[in-house]
């Protein structure tokens, strides 16, 4: 296929029905609103499921019944929207029933407003809904890599029975740029032997998250844990660029990545040795490979666009092998590659180098 | 009695090995958690029944509600999901929307639909979603020990109403069969009581009806049942259902608030 100028939430959107989309729930938001309605003209005109929710929570709820039928099933929203399908996420979680959702993220809190923004990171790495779980969260920094996680987001979700986010900010969602979407690919004929499909001779399936003895429920915990434990050993994705000798790492993802990519460029062509790691998968985070890298970088550098939410992780990961900034622009604010190169600049003062150690972390794409 | 008729039973073996009552093949063969006197387990019965005379087990699939009916997914022998609280009808619309084959059906009580879910339920009933709804009215939340419903009557006492329920302060009870006749999606609203063998055969009917509405493809149809709580209505059962005859139904009438013309069709076709 080759490529073509497309909008990231309409890239989103269209790779999600290639991906073989069987039924889309939502209810419009800005900035995601053009997925929604790429999803009312293409979804019926391919026989599929497209319905407008009275709400994000009703959109949510849907989402878990035809989930658990076992089809490709998604929702989009941004912030606001994913407040209000917290609980039907946790239901979701409890019952084990595969979805995507996509979270286009927006400046908060409160209505905030509708620029792009990093400011959901902690509500869906670490708390998108009540009780134990987590759900898988990936970060595309194009709109090329927003389609390719639509696609794996699916593919994820029903290889661990499990909700998968994309998360893209309002920056991604609004972007055009040249990009190449997936064959299509038909929604499943057959069913998984989980789904509520009708007992017709077969035992009854029963999709739940009640469990009221405390054994039980904790047996389920327990399942859900280990299933997190096997996602955090095989799902952990990332990108580094020019971290092989540098002194100072940049951790950023999504937009705010794409953004300090131009600055590491910059900072290179200056003589200053700085790498970029930018985390693909936000959960599993990619601790372990920050730790190897905090061995041998004198400091780090976390932006996002949010007032500090991943930069916690990093500290977790790195746990004191090296110093961690943070530089964070809010509010719909969007830090310039100018801005992350003052911070850089003023880090490569402050601190001394260590001595450099070889590696062999990660995708390393050397900077022209 | 039982003494009476047995010393007449030998004379007509036939009589004794007649199978006059069976277990219907959609309910489970478990007890249910249901205090003694309850209805909500004759309505569950009901419901089976139905779903045995319409041959739709292997193709039906139920969603539970939060409340008492929490563990209707154990009692019924077909597949089952556990909604959240109130959202049964927005779970239900995700899962007939994709296997419109199947018989969906809700079974919510008054604070499931009518307080927490009112915002999913009017909008399934205004899409004319192709379910069936059953709402379960016992004018009080049972399952967490007898707090003000939304369909609680005007002064009700119950663990959040101590000194009767004051509709000053919480407004009048929700008459929700009457609300939702009035939405143009709604095939078929009617309310139906069990609280004697009369209105037990009229709600049979009703849910028959109610079903064969899917069936047929004819949108959306709801049947509320005024039910007896007798644990948190602190009487005995038999008083109980004096109390729905007496207290419930005057502010309840029973009858049809909404029955489409698609429906009368069927009905018609059916005799």
């Amino acid at each position: 296929m080759a490529k073509e100028l497309l909008k990231g939430n309409v890239a989103i959107a269209e790779a999600a029905v290639r991906a073989g989309l069987q039924a889309y729930f939502g209810y419009p938001i800005t900035p995601q609103t053009e997925l929604l309605e790429h999803m009312s003209a293409r979804m019926p005109e391919l026989g599929r499921t497209f319905l407008q929710a009275e709400s994000e929570v009703a959109a949510i709820n849907m989402v878990y019944g035809a989930a658990s039928t076992g089809v490709r099933v998604m929702t989009s929203s941004s912030g606001p929207g994913i407040s209000l399908m917290q609980e039907g996420l946790s239901y979701i979680a409890g019952s084990e029933v595969p979805a995507v959702i996509v979270d286009i993220m927006r400046g908060g809190p409160g209505l905030g407003n509708i620029q792009p923004a990093q400011s959901d990171y902690n509500q869906i790495t670490k708390s998108a809904g009540h009780g134990d779980f987590r759900p898988i969260v990936l970060a595309p920094g194009t709109v090329q890599e927003a389609i390719d996680h639509t696609v794996l987001a699916f593919d994820l979700a029903d290889k661990y029975r499990t909700l998968v986010f994309v998360a893209g900010d309002g920056m991604i969602g609004q972007i055009m740029e040249p990009a190449e979407l997936p064959p299509m690919r038909q929604p499943a004929q057959t069913r998984p032997a989980w789904a509520l499909t009708g007992a017709d001779n077969r035992p009854k399936n029963v999709v739940s998250s009640l469990y009221l003895g405390a054994e039980k429920l904790e047996a389920l915990n327990k399942r859900l844990q280990a299933k997190l434990q096997q996602i955090k050993e095989n799902e952990v994705r990332f990108e580094a660029i020019n971290t092989a000798d540098a002194d100072i790492v940049i951790v950023a993802f999504g937009t705010a990545g794409r953004i300090a990519k131009t600055a590491v460029t910059e900072a290179r062509r200056q003589g200053l040795r700085v790498g970029l790691f930018r985390p693909v998968t936000l959960f599993p985070f990619p601790s372990s490979q920050l730790e190897k890298l905090a061995a041998r970088t004198k400091a780090m550098l976390v932006v996002e666009m949010n007032a500090g939410q991943m930069v916690d992780d990093v500290k977790l990961a790195v746990n004191g092998k090296t110093p961690v900034q943070f530089y964070g622009r809010t509010g719909g604010a969007v830090a310039l590659p100018d801005e992350i190169l003052d911070q850089i600049i003023l880090l490569d003062k402050r601190y001394p180098a260590k001595k450099a150690t070889p590696n062999g972390q990660g995708v390393v794409i050397s900077v022209a | 009695m039982v003494d009476v008729m047995m010393e007449k039973a030998p004379e007509k073996v036939m009589w004794a090995e007649k199978m006059v009552y069976e277990r219907p093949a959609a309910l489970s063969d478990i007890p249910t958690h249901y205090c003694p006197g309850c209805t909500h387990g004759l309505i569950h019965k009901l419901i089976g029944e139905v779903i045995d005379e319409l041959g739709i087990r292997q193709r039906t699939i139920s969603v539970s509600p939060v409340g008492c009916a929490v563990f209707m997914y154990d009692y019924f022998d077909v597949d089952g999901a556990e909604a959240a609280h109130g959202r049964a009808p927005a779970m239900a619309t995700g899962i007939k929307r994709v296997q419109p084959d199947n018989i969906v059906f809700t079974y919510q009580g008054d604070g499931d639909m009518a307080s927490i879910g009112m915002a999913e339920i009017i909008w399934a009933a205004t899409r004319g979603e192709n379910i069936t709804v059953f709402f379960v009215n016992n004018a009080i939340y049972g399952m967490t020990g007898g707090q003000m419903a939304p369909t609680s009557l005007p002064g009700q006492v119950t663990g959040s109403s101590p000194n009767g329920r004051d509709v000053e302060m919480t407004g009048m009870p929700i008459r929700m069969a009457e609300l939702l006749a009035g939405l143009p999606g709604a095939s078929y609203v009617v309310r139906r009581s069990v609280h004697n063998i009369q209105t037990i055969k009229q709600a049979k009917k009703a849910i028959r009806t109610a079903f064969q509405v899917q069936m047929a493809g004819a949108g959306f149809a709801l049947v509320e049942l005024l039910s007896s709580c007798p644990t948190n209505w602190k009487m005995t059962a038999a008083d109980s259902l004096t109390w729905i005859k007496e207290n419930m139904v005057p502010y309840y009438p029973l009858g049809d608030y909404k029955v489409a013309d698609v429906v009368k069709t069927l009905n018609n076709r059916g005799k």
